[in-house]
């Protein structure tokens, strides 16, 4: 009963002059990235330019979007540009794990959250959105302004070749003077995180016939 | 493509999941935003392993914020399940008790 006036409404939302000029300036941003790239470093600086317009461009959506599946779904753009970017750096195995993890694995539990709970169209307010990314950028701007007038970065004279094979990291995970004590570490933390979260998210039923279950429960 | 422009990236992309946490009045836009900001630090770890002196301690680092990243996304839907059964609601300010 409640469903048809909200889906006009929402439609009509679409039509919205705010939301065109939002998705205008993706495209124009779009345009910047691309341009700005190939005035840079060519072609690999055009593709870099399209990764980074989709990690921020996605996340632009995300913030901007009214549903929450629509904001869900807009970080595929994200998870996607950075591992876009992780094969740019030659890390090739990340990549891969990006794309398997984020976009198979987050993603889907963030779903599943979206399924989970009510949605609330009215949530989003346009100028407290507006006024936390002028806030915040001016923020982000003025640190990085800092930063770039003070920093040296050490860049390595001459770029050994991006050559980090899934051998080079798997021989880390497992060698005993590199990281196999943190290997372990995440093993015991992903095994009590999901024992726990499974633990968390059943339903409980204490209220429902037997007051005692709870303690039974808790047990 | 040099080291400042993929920081520029992550920076910018660490300030809109900030953005993202604090403008919307949603639990799970707090998750996205959270994704969001251990994605930016990933493109920093390996930025610096691929400009740096070599090595693959960069990756290792991302790998392990990874693998952090999926173990807290699972125990945070839960969480935020549990929140809605309980409150009713998911917007953070509504779990404002820990038990009645």
């Amino acid at each position: 009963m409640q469903a048809p006036p909200r889906r006009v409404q929402e439609g009509q939302a679409e039509m919205d002059l705010s939301s065109r000029i939002f998705h205008a300036l993706l495209a124009l941003l779009l345009l910047a990235a691309l341009g700005w790239g190939l005035s840079a470093a060519g072609p690999s600086g055009a593709v870099f330019g399209l990764f980074a317009w989709l990690v921020l461009g996605g996340s632009l959506l995300c913030i901007w979007e009214r549903s929450v599946v629509r904001s869900a779904f807009s970080l595929l753009a994200t998870f996607g540009g950075t591992a876009g970017l992780f094969a740019l750096l030659g890390a090739d195995f990340l990549a891969m794990a990006q794309v398997l993890i984020y976009v198979g694995g987050i993603l889907a539990l963030i779903l599943f959250g979206v399924m989970l709970t009510p949605p609330d169209p009215f949530e989003r307010k346009l100028p407290r959105v507006l006024a936390g990314l002028v806030l915040v950028g001016a923020g982000a701007a003025f640190l990085a302004a800092r930063v770039a007038g003070g920093a040296r970065w050490a860049v390595a004279a001459a770029l050994p070749q991006p050559q980090t094979r899934a051998a080079e990291l798997g021989v880390g995970f497992l060698a005993a003077d590199q990281y196999v004590v943190a290997f372990e570490l995440a093993a015991v933390v992903l095994t009590v995180a999901l024992v726990a979260a499974v633990y968390i998210a059943r339903r409980r039923r204490v209220d429902l016939e037997r007051p005692d279950s709870a303690s039974a429960g808790g047990a | 493509m040099g080291l400042e422009a993929y920081v520029a990236v992550s920076a910018a992309l660490f300030a809109l999941g900030i953005v993202c946490i604090l403008v919307r009045r949603n639990v799970l836009y707090v998750l996205m935003g959270i994704e969001m900001i251990l994605n930016a630090a990933n493109i920093n770890f390996v930025a610096f392993n691929r400009f740096g002196s070599g090595g693959i301690d960069g990756q290792m680092m991302a790998v392990f914020v990874i693998i952090l990243a999926a173990a807290e996304a699972a125990v945070a839907l839960a969480i935020v399940l549990n929140v809605f059964y309980l409150f009713h609601s998911v917007k953070p300010s509504a779990a404002d008790f820990l038990r009645e």
